[in-house]
């Protein structure tokens, strides 16, 4: 699948090839400079119409009605209604009922389609190859080089297969089986490759799964992460506003099924895992493959043998504020987040919707709900979940990244632990001094009524 | 971008593996719509005290380190975030080059297309090398053309991608360098299926 999307997007053949780029997907935070260099160039946008443009990175998420009250992020967000203004790009900004991360408003739209190469300013870009999509992160040159180009040169990357078999148990969540996959190859355990997604587990998980599980790609190093579409991918993009329509529609389909991954195919690395033995993951350190399951214990530095190893957990601890032995159980929490471009779309809403239903937040526990989209918050809404977590104490916010990298105003506060649905917990990721534990939507819903972590399969039971 | 071809310093060591972007530039300095002026806040928080002020013993902090060149690292250097406010950081800093045993894919990439050389040895080799830098005054040659890292008792080779290379010694305009390619460009937009979703409407058909 890879290799056909790789070669009919080739513009230049070679190493590096250069590419052509369907959809590029545009922000606040990584792209003023990149508008900025091609204006003083004498440049213009190459495609506009193959340019979109959301604002997430640093927005509030309430008050909106006040404006943004942070002049450096409203320069920003100013700063790209601006520049698409003058090149014609479409943008849904901060009072578009269609405005969220960006990661979550194209699939939504339908912008997102199989066999498409996306590239945009922000490393979660690897969320679209749920679709089979090649998608894939940049920088600020890239970007300009993108505006200015459509097209963008890449190293032909190794390919990676991971295969999954095995049901995936109940109460064990796609984030669960990510995140079991990432502790696997370990956070540089993809670099240089695009990982490809097999197996019937896969194929048997919706599109929001799917996108919980590319999205983190990048955790494990890869450049991309793939799953082939199938009747789930098409199923998802019939009717959305950008899909194909009439005999394009047709055409598209075809296709897309044309994606489908032989079962021959050969990779340069194959990696195998269980889905059916994994139960639910907590991380207990600072970057994504520190991770444990609930049952499990904070790991001992000693228990490594690799010396550099050592020292990246003791850090880790110290930072963390964790002793090893502790069982993830006994570790409270003051904070729950619930969003970002890996656990914010509505599936994710009514997972953890489901737990604290009939429940209330423990009182030394602040949680939040932020949607991942306008258009998820409405949809929740109307399927009544809003009040479900109001009642249960939760807050219920506008769209946008929030937490998950805490450039907006929900910052989680130095030494205060946060059970969070996002994709990473590096130091200071959601705050200076904050810690975060990595967790499903259910896991965090739970720990947020317990003020604790548990094992949310035992209230699933219920 | 400046031409490249030769990084001759001292260096900082930080013997840490998988620096994220995050702790090479924090989230809160990223507000900013330049391109230039992030060199302060180079590893922030670990510079850091929680008032702001400096920790004197923190290795981008002390005095006899203020000139270094290269820093040392260790593996999976600059994972995470896409953002090139990390390669623009340690650029402003002072760093021309980075070295270290692996490093991230986009971190590489954004690197090379600002002119911030990063170069990856053997793991022995950046051992030596963190060994070496104890001394603030050690000094070694970093030679793009030839590539290789040489310093006292050190003679190394490494791989270089070769058009990030020709690029780096020739400080080339790479977009205008793909302009030149106009005529393919334009050629696989004329076979582009009609399918495929234009953001300018959102009908396609």
């Amino acid at each position: 699948m890879f290799e056909k999307v790789w070669q009919t997007h080739v513009v230049e053949p070679g190493d590096p090839t250069l590419l052509y780029t369907d959809m590029h997907l545009v922000h606040e935070v990584t792209s003023p400079q990149a508008f900025a260099s091609l204006e003083q160039a004498g440049r213009k946008v190459r495609r506009p119409d193959l340019t979109f443009a959301t604002v997430d990175h640093g927005i509030p998420t309430t008050g909106r009605h006040l404006g943004i009250l942070d002049p450096l992020s409203k320069r920003q967000v100013e700063a790209l209604r601006d520049n698409c203004a003058r090149h014609g790009i479409v943008m849904y900004g901060i009072d578009d009922p269609r405005q969220g991360i960006v990661h979550v408003v194209g699939p939504e739209q339908g912008l997102t389609q199989p066999g498409m190469v996306i590239v945009c300013g922000d490393s979660h870009t690897s969320t679209h190859g749920a679709f089979g999509a090649l998608a894939f992160g940049i920088g600020t040159s890239e970007v300009e080089h993108v505006l200015a180009t459509q097209t963008i040169w890449q190293t032909p990357p190794s390919s990676m297969a991971v295969e999954v078999s095995g049901r995936l148990p109940w109460g064990v969540a796609a984030k669960d089986l990510i995140l079991g996959i990432i502790t696997q190859i370990g956070v540089a355990g993809g670099t240089r490759h695009v990982i490809e997604y097999r197996g019937e587990t896969i194929r048997g998980l919706s599109m929001e799964q799917r996108m919980t599980i590319c999205n983190m790609s990048i955790e494990g190093g890869a450049r991309a992460g793939m799953i082939a579409p199938d009747a789930t991918t098409i199923a998802f993009i019939e009717g959305r506003p950008f899909a194909p329509k009439d005999a394009n529609w047709d055409a598209a389909v075809s296709a897309w099924e044309s994606l489908v991954t032989d079962e021959g195919a050969v990779f340069d690395k194959v990696v195998s895992i269980d889905a059916s033995s994994l139960i639910p993951h907590v991380t207990w350190g600072v970057n994504p493959a520190q991770t444990v399951r609930v049952d499990g214990v904070v790991p001992s530095p000693d228990s490594f043998d690799d010396a550099q190893q050592r020292d990246t957990t003791i850090r880790a601890l110290a930072y963390m504020g964790l002793e090893p032995g502790t069982a993830i159980s006994d570790i409270s929490i003051d904070h729950v987040f619930l969003g970002s471009c890996t656990n914010g779309r509505i599936e994710d809403l009514r997972a953890a919707a489901r737990v604290v239903e009939g429940r209330k937040v423990d009182r030394r526990v602040s949680a939040v709900v932020v949607p991942g989209s306008m258009q998820v918050k409405a949809q929740a809404e109307a399927e009544g979940l809003d009040a479900v977590f109001l009642a249960a104490g939760f807050e219920w916010r506008d769209a946008g990244c929030s937490s998950c990298l805490a450039m907006n105003p929900d910052v989680i506060p130095s030494g205060e632990r946060v059970a969070s649905t996002s994709n990473r917990n590096y130091e200071g990721r959601q705050g200076r001094g904050a810690r975060t534990h990595l967790v499903s939507p259910a896991m965090a819903a739970a720990a947020a009524v317990a003020g604790h972590f548990v094992d949310v399969r035992e209230w699933e039971g219920q | 971008m400046k031409p490249v071809r030769v990084v001759r310093g001292t260096m900082v060591p930080l013997d840490r593996a998988d620096v994220d972007t995050d702790q090479i530039i924090p989230q809160r300095f990223l507000k900013r719509i330049e391109r230039h002026g992030y060199g302060e806040f180079v590893f922030y928080n670990w510079a850091h005290h929680d008032d702001d002020s400096p920790i004197e013993d923190f290795i981008t902090n002390r005095p006899e380190r203020s000139h270094a060149r290269i820093l040392v690292a260790g593996r999976n250097f600059g994972c995470g975030s896409s953002r090139e406010h990390a390669p623009w950081a340690l650029q402003d800093w002072g760093f021309d080059a980075v070295i270290a045993p692996s490093t991230a894919d986009i971190f590489r990439n954004n690197s090379a297309n600002i002119g911030l050389l990063v170069v990856e040895l053997p793991e022995n080799d950046v051992r030596r090398l963190m060994e070496m830098a104890v001394d603030p005054a050690a000094t070694i040659t970093i030679d793009l053309e030839r590539q290789t890292v040489v310093g006292e008792g050190l003679e190394a080779t490494f791989d270089f991608d070769p058009s990030a290379k020709e690029r780096l010694l020739g400080g080339l305009d790479w977009i205008g360098m793909t302009l030149t390619h106009e005529e393919s460009i334009a050629r696989h937009e004329m076979g582009r299926p009609a399918w495929l979703p234009v953001s300018t409407g959102s009908e396609t058909s």
